[in-house]
Parts: C-alpha cells; structure tokens; sequence
C-alpha cells in the first residue's frame, strides 16, 4: 500500500511538473519577454532593442523602462485607426455571420434526426481543411477577371469589372466565410436541447409563429448566439491572413499593422506594445466567452 | 411546422452550404484548366499538378510540413494528456483558476501574438543559454506543439471528465498500482480522444502560416509559408492544383477519422 501511495506521488509530480514547466517556458515566459521588449526602445543592432537593465554605471542596474511605445499607440492616428476598425470589421462581421448561421443551424436542430449528424458534419468539414486555401479560393472569385466578374459582366449587369478583391468588403466576406463554423455550432448546441413544446405551448395561448420566434426560441437560444458572437469576434480582432490577401493596403487591422511593424519596420519593441494592446482587448471578451460557456454547461 | 416556412428554412440550408463550399468547388473545378489564365476555360488537363511533382521548393516544404507536424503532433498530443490529467484529476492547490487560464491562453490569444512571443523566447533564449542554436524546423515544432497542445487538452480533458473514477477505485482495490491503472485502464479508455487530439493538432500544425513565419529561421519554410509568400503575389494555376491535393488529403483523413469514431462508439 505504501509502495502504492508512493508511486501514486511520483505519478502525480511526473505530471504536475510536465505541464508546469512547459506553462511556465512556453505559455508565460513569452508573454513576460513581449512585456518587457515592449517598455523598452528600439535601436539599430542585434538584438534591435534597449537592454530592459542596463549594468553600466555603478552597482546597481539601471531601468531602461518607458511607456514611450505605448504612448505612441495612443496619439499616432494610425494606430487609432487601427484600433478603431478593427473593433468595427470584427464586430460587423460577427453580426452578419449571425444572419447566417441562425438559420443553418435552426434548420439543422429540426431536421429529422438521423441526418442531423450528417448536416453537422458538412459544417465542421470546411473548418478542418485549410484556412490559407479557403481564403485564397476568394481571391480567386473576387479578382478583377475572377468569375464573379466575369459573370456579371455576361449576364449584363455591369460593363467594367467591379473593384471587389482589396477592399473592406472582400475583408468581411473573408471572415464571414471562414468562421461561419464557429456560429453555427454553440447555435445548434442549444437549439437541440430546447423543448420544442414550448412553442407549441406559446402557440397555443395564441401566441402568432414570429411572436412565439421572438419571445421564446430566441431568448432560450440566446447562451448560443453569444458565444456564437465571441468565437467569431475574439479571432476576427487579431486576423492576419485576411486582411493580408483579401483586404487591400487602406485595410488597417491590429494583426496586420503588428506583422507589419515587426517584418517591414524592424520595430520589435512597438509590435511588442501592439501584441500587448491585443491581448487587453481580447481578455475581456474570452472572459465573457468563459462564462457564457460556463453558464450553459451547468444549467444543461 | 407549415410547409412555407418550412421551404424557407431548406432553401437558407441550401444557401448556407452553397456559401460555404462553392468557392472550393470552383477552384478544384480550375485546377484541371489548361490555360494559364486562371479564370479563363480552355480544356481539362493535369498540366499544372505535373509542374507540381517539378517543383523541388513546393515538394522539399510539403516533406518539412509533414514531419513538423507529426512531430509536433505527438508532443501536443502528450503534453494534453499530461495537461487534462492535471486540470481534471489532480487540481493543483497552487493558481487552480490561473493554471486552466494559463493552458487555455492559446486559445483565444491571437496568433500574430503567439508568434512574436514565441520567437522572442527563443531570440532571448539563444542569447543568454545558447538555445537554440539556430531557428527553422525545431523551432517550429515546438512552437506548433505548444498551441497544438491547448486543443489538445480540451479534447482529451472532455473525455477525460466523462470517465467513471470507480474503475480506477476497482483497479486499485484488485490489487493494481497507480502506474499499471493508468496504463492498462485509464490510457485505454482515453485513447480516442488522445487520437483526435492528436488529428486536430496535426491538422492545425499543417495549416499554420503565421506562428511559422515568426519562429522560423533562414531555410526552413514549410508547406503554408510557400503557398502564402506565392498567393501575396495572386492567383496562379499551380497553386490551385496544389490546393486541391491540400484539400482532398485533409478531408480524406478527417472523413476516415470521423467514420471510424463513429463506428467505435456505435
């Protein structure tokens, strides 16, 4: 029994320490170091920024620190701007792909019940192949000589190809299209397991179908639809790929404007104080995300 | 339900399912064009996907992707065992709410963030340890099992809360000690769902431009860095054929995943 409880606490501490560590290298230490390379200034060299202590005069090691990156965030009109729509462009993207989904994943939730999972799956499909292809498939449409234009163009109804391909539009197609997985799943989860005879009920008391709609299916479905929201917003805030491809120079985005400061500029210690700024404004909807999912599984 | 509304309901089915895979249709539809302008239909060939097995560049980062992702895979895959285990089972006393946060960050934290930090780790661990000694495919591997590892743990975690504890209770009460129970009772039990950790791991380090780009070093550009430098500069027929193969060997494994996880649990 003592060899047991022995070997039960080796196990435990093989497994505490396994995670531990590499939370702590791989999850928190980068974090501290963007921290850190973001309150210090950049400089010509290897690496390109200030040491955060500096050693050269006397015993003690002098603060290097500065809020100067974070300062320039906040009144260089760029960055506004790209605080700005980014916000704007997730959160309307988020909204139309609710338009979207809702229905989808009502029509799954009373689709008979041997297709459901079929009808699932061709949801989650498209989530599992590439992301980089899906997007680059819309290059391919929304091109000056793509087919959409093209199409168009022969069936009459424009005589010059419209600009589509480098403009905001392009961009919230793109997230539309690419996260529309992610609403249609937590939208179904609590559809499916609603009691539909409330609505018969509210029927019943006289309740017309959009009223019934409107004062039972949706508040009941609303755990979804807010989680729905998130899963799209949180990722849609920090997008690279997109606004790279689809969206042409005008699109400011955070994750664009960071990969450009870090690849273009050089500027470490700014992408730092950008990634930082990032993570601030995601907290507070992933928090929200948490809860809400939190909330759905214990009352489920 | 009436019938109008219910007509209604199949036709945005119809929309959405339009929407979504349309845009690939089309593209697998012009990978088999001949002419050189993408959108312009000569006739059917398999011109572009021979210049593929031509291109050594495409084919040497289609060889580096796999490896980096199986490799990577297999640590996530293990690393979310560890993890579910600790959240689920073992709670640590220490942080228990900042611990869950902590292997959920990857998550919701953006990639361009992921990246940058994570090659910020390694520019400061080479300068002060000497590791690594140089960026590229290692770099890369861990990078893709650290965040591979935070889905991974969700999977295996979700498995892991449905088991019953009373079978580990009966093991141990039949004499079995703590290492043989997890080997022969729990590990078994879990296995499919370390299986689909390990297949959306993969799937993801398969995938993954942007973490890629940030860690890598000179001479190390996977499969999706190719494909991403070459679509910056647009369209072109080769990538189409190159996409069509992408996507007909992810859904192949997913179908075949998804077909045998079925049938087990029927």
């Amino acid at each position: 029994m003592t060899m047991a409880a022995g070997e039960a606490r080796g196990l435990r501490r093989v497994i505490l320490g396994t995670t531990t560590t590499w939370l702590a290298l791989f999850t928190l230490a980068p974090f501290l170091i963007v921290l850190a390379i973001s309150l210090v200034e950049s400089r010509f060299g290897v690496p390109p920024y200030e040491p955060l202590f500096a050693w050269s005069k006397g015993l003690w090691p002098v603060f290097n620190g500065t809020l100067a990156n974070y300062a320039t965030l906040l009144t260089d009109p760029l960055y506004l701007e790209a605080f700005g729509s980014s916000l704007r462009i997730a959160a309307t993207s988020a909204l139309i792909t609710l338009t979207i989904a809702y229905p989808m994943a009502y029509a799954i939730a009373r689709a008979r019940a041997e297709w459901r999972f079929g009808l699932l799956m061709m949801i989650i499909l498209p989530f599992w192949t590439s992301f980089l292809i899906r997007v680059y498939a819309w290059m391919e449409l929304l091109n000056a000589n793509g087919l959409i234009n093209a199409l168009l163009i022969k069936l009459g109804v424009i005589d010059a190809p419209l600009t589509l391909l480098n403009t905001e539009f392009a961009v919230h197609l793109g997230i539309v299209y690419s996260y529309l997985p992610f609403m249609v799943l937590p939208i179904y989860a609590v559809l499916e397991r609603m009691d539909w005879t409330l609505l018969e009920a509210a029927q019943d008391l006289g309740a017309g179908p959009f009223s019934a709609f409107r004062r039972v299916t949706l508040p009941l479905s609303l755990p979804g639809i807010i989680a729905g929201l998130l899963l799209v917003f949180i990722p849609a805030l920090g997008e690279f790929i997109i606004p790279d491809l689809l969206g042409g120079p005008g699109t400011l985005m955070l994750g664009h404007v960071l990969w450009t400061e870090f690849f273009n500029n050089h500027d470490w210690p700014l992408a730092s104080a950008l990634a930082v700024s990032l993570l601030v404004l995601v907290l507070t909807p992933a928090a929200l995300l948490y809860r809400t999912l939190r909330r759905a599984e214990v009352t489920s | 339900m009436t019938g109008r509304r219910s007509i209604a309901l199949v036709s945005m089915l119809g929309f959405g399912y339009a929407f979504l895979y349309l845009p690939i249709a089309i593209l697998i539809v012009y990978s088999f064009n001949d002419s050189r302008l993408v959108t312009v239909w000569s006739h059917a060939s398999l011109r572009w996907y021979g210049a593929l097995l031509d291109n050594d560049q495409l084919l040497d980062a289609a060889w580096l992707s796999l490896r980096v992702a199986a490799v990577s895979a297999t640590l996530s895959a293990a690393l979310g065992t560890a993890a579910a285990f600790a959240l689920q089972r073992l709670r640590p006393f220490f942080v228990a709410r900042g611990y869950e946060a902590l292997v959920m960050m990857p998550l919701i934290v953006p990639e361009v963030l992921i990246g940058l930090s994570l090659l910020l780790l390694f520019v400061v661990l080479g300068n002060t340890v000497g590791w690594p000694p140089e960026r590229g495919a290692m770099t890369i591997t861990l990078a893709h099992a650290s965040f591979g590892a935070a889905y991974a743990t969700v999977v295996i975690r979700a498995r892991l809360s449905q088991l019953d504890p009373s079978l580990d209770e009966a093991a141990a009460i039949l004499g079995a000690t703590p290492w043989r129970t997890f080997r022969r009772v729990t590990l078994p039990l879990l296995m499919p769902a370390i299986a689909a950790g390990w297949l959306l791991s993969f799937t993801l380090s398969l995938d993954d431009v942007v973490v890629a780009s940030f860690v890598t070093g000179p001479g190390a550009s996977t499969l999706p860095i190719v494909v991403f430098s070459s679509v910056r500069l647009g369209v072109s027929p080769q990538i189409n054929a190159l996409a069509t193969l992408i996507v007909a060997f992810v859904s192949c494994l997913i179908l075949a995943a998804t077909l045998m996880a079925r049938r087990r649990s029927a």
